[in-house]
């Protein structure tokens, strides 16, 4: 058994309730940085931990938090988000649901050591019950002097709310995310001014995921350099992955950064190997922005090395043989399933949730989406794989905001490692795997 | 009257958690609550929520239809939502999916005669290690773990209800 960082108390009955979270430890966090820490000695151990951010682009928490604007006399504000909306990923819901006050206190924690006095927790709007769970812990939080004025008798004072969204991928990224805030449409921003500088309502802002801000407390109490001894090189501490397709036992497993790729499908205390005896196709490692891996290249590299959980491990090979550990969103892919017809739905996705601001992205989605249907329908071309790429090619890079690479990736690295179902469908259209879904209105926008 | 006297309080109390002149950003947690009250968006409903937070009505119409959760046409009283993204997709969502439509004799986007139900498709619920996987409004309680079987007997225990 792995080290436990987030998950140690998830089955003990009660912890939703401040009373027993108390009762196994939580808050002790707050106690420590608000009575003995000064806030950059808070940001130092954050520093030292080696954290990197959980919501997809492992950028070193402690370093964002440096970045944040300290010379402007404007109010600065921590926002978190748990917007989680990548297909394949269900952890920061998870986590909300089952141990509520953990994000709180992180955030009591992380507000502190950015001299936030307000801050706001982005929840998806379609996790309403969640919204429910963390209003409810919130208020507890409230009454017992954690939150509010002069908090347990110190001179710092923060207030935190819940704001719902409206259902909108794109408001997972954090410019968006900050403009729904405001009450605004979810269109990105441009990049710079970035929010450090530039954020909730023009102010100094910094956007961190439900999972980053829950591991504060453990750094805090237990120091960044206890932090930075778990796992393997710059991939320290444990991460939380979701698991889910093909696979005996789908859940959210909280792994120290560093197990084999192998023994994470295999093994039962993961995912307890693939569903019916089946044999493993390919994976979406780290939710479904980031390049798609047939079965050898995900157990082992193509210098022929074990595949490791790892930010460094899964993206040895860089795209032409690795991938990303992004969000954590594990999506595993038997022999039954059908390439095209799962890269048809997500280019589907990209596609609907494209804000539309940029051509290359509104346009190019919509066309990679077309062809991917006339493909994977059977009135599709040999030169129509070369099309795809070229315009996966032509989105990359040249977009406002990285939702158009995330629609792209996956369309490159599909047919970099299944070309061969692609012409296969063109060739012989009823070789689908999934002909018998053919039914066109269902999915159809 | 489009709202209750202690919704009004709670949207002034909501108005609260933002800074001085940025009452603006209630905007989305008010329509939440006028779609609670309403169960779908009418541009009259818009209109009011524009003036109860001294917005123009052009910047609640064009966020309200930014939005999939917003409804800006009526609904039946139900609204389902199964998701129809690909990891769900790969645990028999296609399929459920395909039972629904006919077993409801709609299709997608569709409401039943008597007003009970519309069906609607969503994207990823962040519950994809429990797929197939469905809302239902206005409570937006997730049902997962779906088949065919247990989606006909949900079928069977809202009619009861309604
Ligand atoms: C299209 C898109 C969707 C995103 N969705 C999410 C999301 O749902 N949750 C999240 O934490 N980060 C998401 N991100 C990443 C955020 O922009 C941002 O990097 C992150 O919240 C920063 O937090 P972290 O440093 O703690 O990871 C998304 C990015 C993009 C481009
Ligand atoms: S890349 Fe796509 S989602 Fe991002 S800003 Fe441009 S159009 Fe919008
Ligand atoms: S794909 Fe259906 S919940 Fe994620």
């Amino acid at each position: 058994m792995g080290k436990k960082i987030l998950l140690e108390h998830v089955d003990v009955p009660g912890i939703q309730t401040l009373e027993v979270y108390r009762k196994m430890g939580g808050y002790q966090a707050v106690e420590k940085a608000l009575k003995s820490m000064n806030p950059d000695e808070v940001v130092e151990e954050v520093k030292k931990s080696g954290l990197r951010g959980r919501g997809g682009a492992g950028f070193p928490t402690g370093m964002k938090w440096s970045f944040l604007d300290k010379k402007s006399d404007k109010p600065r504000y921590l926002v978190c988000n748990a917007d989680e909306s990548e297909p394949g990923t269900f952890k920061d819901r998870y986590l909300m649901q089952r141990i509520p006050h953990m994000l709180i206190e992180g955030m009591i924690c992380s507000s502190f050591a950015l001299g936030a006095r307000t801050s706001y927790i982005y929840v998806r709007g379609e996790m309403m019950y969640v919204i429910r769970i963390l209003e409810k812990a919130i208020a507890e939080a409230y009454a017992a002097g954690l939150l509010g004025k002069n908090i347990l008798g110190s001179d710092y004072s923060l207030d935190l709310y819940v704001q719902p969204g409206g259902g909108a991928y794109i408001c997972g990224e954090e410019t968006a995310l900050l403009e729904s805030l405001e009450g605004k449409r979810g269109n990105p921003r441009n990049k710079p001014p970035f929010p450090a500088v530039w954020g909730l309502y023009g102010c100094p802002t910094v956007v961190n995921n439900v999972e980053t801000i829950a591991d504060v407390p453990w750094i805090i109490n237990h120091g960044g350099d206890a932090y930075a001894a778990i796992g393997i090189g710059k991939s320290t501490g444990t991460k939380l992955i979701s698991a889910c397709g093909n696979i005996k036992k789908p859940g959210v497993y909280e792994i120290e950064l560093g197990v084999p790729v192998e023994e994470f499908i295999y093994s039962d205390e993961y995912c307890g190997g693939i569903t019916e005896g089946r044999k493993l196709k390919a994976v979406v490692a780290g939710g479904s922005s980031v390049p798609i891996l047939p079965a050898d290249l995900i157990l082992t590299t193509a210098n022929n090395e074990k595949r490791l959980m790892t930010y460094e491990s899964l993206s040895d090979g860089g795209f032409v043989s690795g991938t990303m550990l992004g969000s954590g969103g594990f999506i595993v892919f038997d022999d039954r399933q059908c390439i095209v017809r799962n890269l048809w739905n997500f280019s589907r996705f990209y596609h609907h949730e494209s804000c539309g601001q940029c051509s290359p992205c509104r346009e190019g989605t919509g066309w990679m989406e077309k062809v991917l249907h006339r493909i994977e329908h059977g009135h599709g071309k040999m030169s129509d794989i070369d099309l795809l790429v070229d315009v996966a090619k032509k989105i990359e890079g040249k977009t406002i905001c990285p939702l158009g690479e995330a629609a792209a990736w996956p369309v490159a690295s599909a047919i970099r490692h299944f070309r061969a179902e692609f012409e296969e469908h063109v060739r012989n259209p009823d070789s689908c795997l999934k002909k018998h879904l053919h039914r066109e209105a269902a999915l159809a926008h | 009257m489009f709202f209750s006297e202690s919704r009004i309080k709670e949207i002034e109390e909501i108005k609260k958690r933002y800074p001085e002149g940025r009452h603006k950003s209630a905007l989305l947690p008010v329509l939440h609550l006028a779609q609670a009250d309403h169960s779908w968006l009418s541009v009259d409903l818009m209109d009011e929520v524009a003036r109860l937070l001294k917005l123009e009505p052009i910047e609640v119409y064009e966020v309200a239809s930014f939005y999939t959760m917003f409804h800006l046409k009526p609904v039946g009283k139900y609204v389902i939502e199964v998701c129809r993204t690909g990891p769900c997709c790969n645990v028999g969502a296609e399929e459920l999916i395909h039972h629904m439509e006919d077993k409801l004799g709609i299709r997608i986007g569709e409401t039943t005669s008597d007003g009970l139900f519309t069906l609607k498709t969503v994207e990823c619920l962040a519950a994809c290690g429990t797929g197939p996987v469905l809302q239902i409004g206005p409570e937006y309680h997730y049902h997962e773990n779906l088949t065919p079987e247990k989606f006909d007997q949900l079928i069977s225990e809202l009619r009861a209800k309604a």
